[in-house]
């Protein structure tokens, strides 16, 4: 089943909410995905400066001394801050590839990266991966986040939702892919490698590699709907908004709200029930086959 | 007076145990439901007459199974609303989601707003009118029953139908297997004029199209094989 939650504000007085009012969205979804929980949530950038976001079992032991070991290692400054089993490492933009390869080596699992997006993601009840993760007190310009019931793969950290492929790019998903393995195949041919056996992860990279091929996010998310063979209602995160998309079929649900303050996305209305203003938000169910996209 | 039933206060199962037991009591009660929030399950299973307005959106399956009762939800309703109805009236301010009224075998449901996706997919007798319009696969498998709808209608309108009748006042997208245009005879304009009036909607029945089964899948034939 799953659920998906996004939240896009146009204001910026929102902002500082942005982690509380979907904090509450994603717990309302709770009973379409209590196996792993998990936001992407996209806050302030600083110039120069880009993010990856790291996860460990052990993090007590990994993450102890981690920022000097990766900075001797590259020679370039950088900062950790725990969270969790999650770390968020700030460093020079452009040293991103680097540092990735020395996570993984490390045996570190990449969760995302990008100058704005940090994902947190969990096996676990959603309001108990919340709790963890303080999504509460996260604010930023918007987020997308996701409570799964496994079907296509484990219920593993790495099989949680958001899958990010791509600096700032991240996709949550409701439904199944079924012709994933012949995609990641075409894409791996193209030297885009995925890092896991789940279907979503092989949406998010094909839109990653279609966007690097120079296509728009619209234009990419119009070649899901050509390529991409299944059941998907998907919601994509970029770095200036997010985009919807739904299968032709049509069959996992998908609801919309706008205000002159925000837009927002869920898999049930019930997610928009403490949203402010809500009462007088134009409310619509997206048409299928049919791109959404909003950009600031 | 209306008894109001408060969802911020009240469980679920509480609220629709209340209108199930009013339903049996006969009485011709009035309730009202405040904070629906999206609640799924609401209103559904009442059995007798009744009248009960939901103060807001409701989420999966609202009103299902209805006999009898008038619900009204002045909001939006979720999945599969008034599903398997047998009679009354179900009335919805705002849009349905996909599948409203599937497999009703009767009485009314009257939706203000648009209707989404397998409006009506085999119905059994229930009318439904939609003053908005309805997504693809509309009507799919309708046994009986009358679809009205004063907007468009999406793709596969009608596909492998039975004996339920569609009419269409805007344009259809495509027609599903099966489903042709068919000619307008009094009798269907007598029916239009009266349930236009019943679901208040604003709408002359000569502008209607209607649709209705070619009757070629009903028996398997080779040549058809590609339809099935």
């Amino acid at each position: 089943m799953c659920g998906i939650v996004g939240l896009f504000l146009k204001k910026d007085e929102l902002r500082p909410r942005l982690g509380d009012l979907l904090t509450d969205m994603l717990i309302t979804m709770t009973d379409r995905g209590p196996d792993s929980a998990g936001i992407a949530i996209y806050g302030d950038t600083v110039e120069g400066l880009t993010k990856v976001t790291i996860q460990s079992d052990t993090p007590e032991v990994d993450f102890d001394g981690l920022d000097t070991a990766l900075s001797d290692a590259l020679d370039v400054p950088v900062a950790l801050k725990a969270i969790s089993t999650h770390a968020v490492l700030t460093l020079p933009e452009g040293k991103e590839a680097a540092a990735i390869a020395a996570l993984e080596g490390k045996g570190l699992r990449i969760m995302g990266s990008g100058q704005s997006m940090e994902i947190f993601k969990e096996v676990g009840l959603p309001k108990d991966v919340a709790e963890r993760f303080a999504l509460r007190d996260m604010g930023g310009s918007h987020g997308i986040g996701h409570t799964r019931m496994a079907t296509e793969s484990a219920v593993t950290t790495l099989g949680a939702h958001p899958f990010s492929t791509a600096d700032d790019q991240c996709l949550v998903h409701n439904g199944s892919l079924s012709n994933h393995n012949q995609m990641r195949r075409k894409l791996a041919k193209k030297g885009v490698m995925t890092r896991t056996e789940n279907d979503t992860e092989v949406g998010a990279a094909y839109i990653s590699s279609r966007i690097a091929d120079g296509a728009s996010l619209g234009e990419a998310l119009e070649g899901t709907l050509e390529d991409l063979d299944g059941f998907f209602t998907f919601v994509t995160g970029t770095k200036d908004g997010f985009g919807v998309v739904r299968d032709p079929v049509a069959c996992k649900p998908a609801v919309m709200a706008e205000t002159e303050d925000y837009v927002a996305f869920a898999s049930e209305y019930r997610a928009f029930a403490d949203l402010p203003g809500i009462e007088a938000a134009k409310v619509w169910e997206p048409e299928p086959a049919t791109v959404y996209f909003w950009e600031r | 007076m209306a008894n109001t039933l408060n969802m911020a206060e009240l469980e679920l199962r509480a609220i629709n145990s209340t209108l199930q037991e009013a339903a049996k009591a006969q009485a011709n009660d009035t309730f009202e439901i405040d904070n629906p929030r999206g609640s799924h399950a609401l209103a559904c299973g009442l059995d007798g007459p009744l009248s009960v307005t939901i103060n807001g959106s409701t989420g999966y399956y609202c009103a299902g199974m209805n006999q009898d009762a008038a619900v009204t939800v002045k909001g939006s309703a979720g999945p599969g609303v008034a599903e398997n109805m047998m009679s009354g009236v179900v009335t919805i301010e705002g849009d349905a989601s996909q599948y409203a009224g599937a497999t009703g075998r009767g009485g009314l449901l009257n939706i203000k707003g648009n209707a989404s996706s397998r409006c009506g997919i085999s119905m059994k007798g229930i009318d439904i009118v939609v003053h908005g319009s309805i997504g693809h696969m509309s009507a799919f498998m309708g046994q009986k029953g009358n679809l009205v709808v004063l907007g468009d209608a999406g793709d596969a309108l009608g596909d492998s139908l039975y004996e339920a009748r569609l009419f269409v006042r805007g344009t259809v997208k495509s027609l599903g297997a099966d489903c042709v245009e068919k000619e307008m005879r009094p009798e269907h304009l007598e029916f239009l004029a009266d349930i236009l009036t019943k679901a208040e909607a604003d709408a002359k029945p000569e502008e209607f199209k209607r649709y209705g089964s070619a009757r070629s899948l009903y028996n398997f034939d080779i040549d058809n094989a590609d339809a099935y």
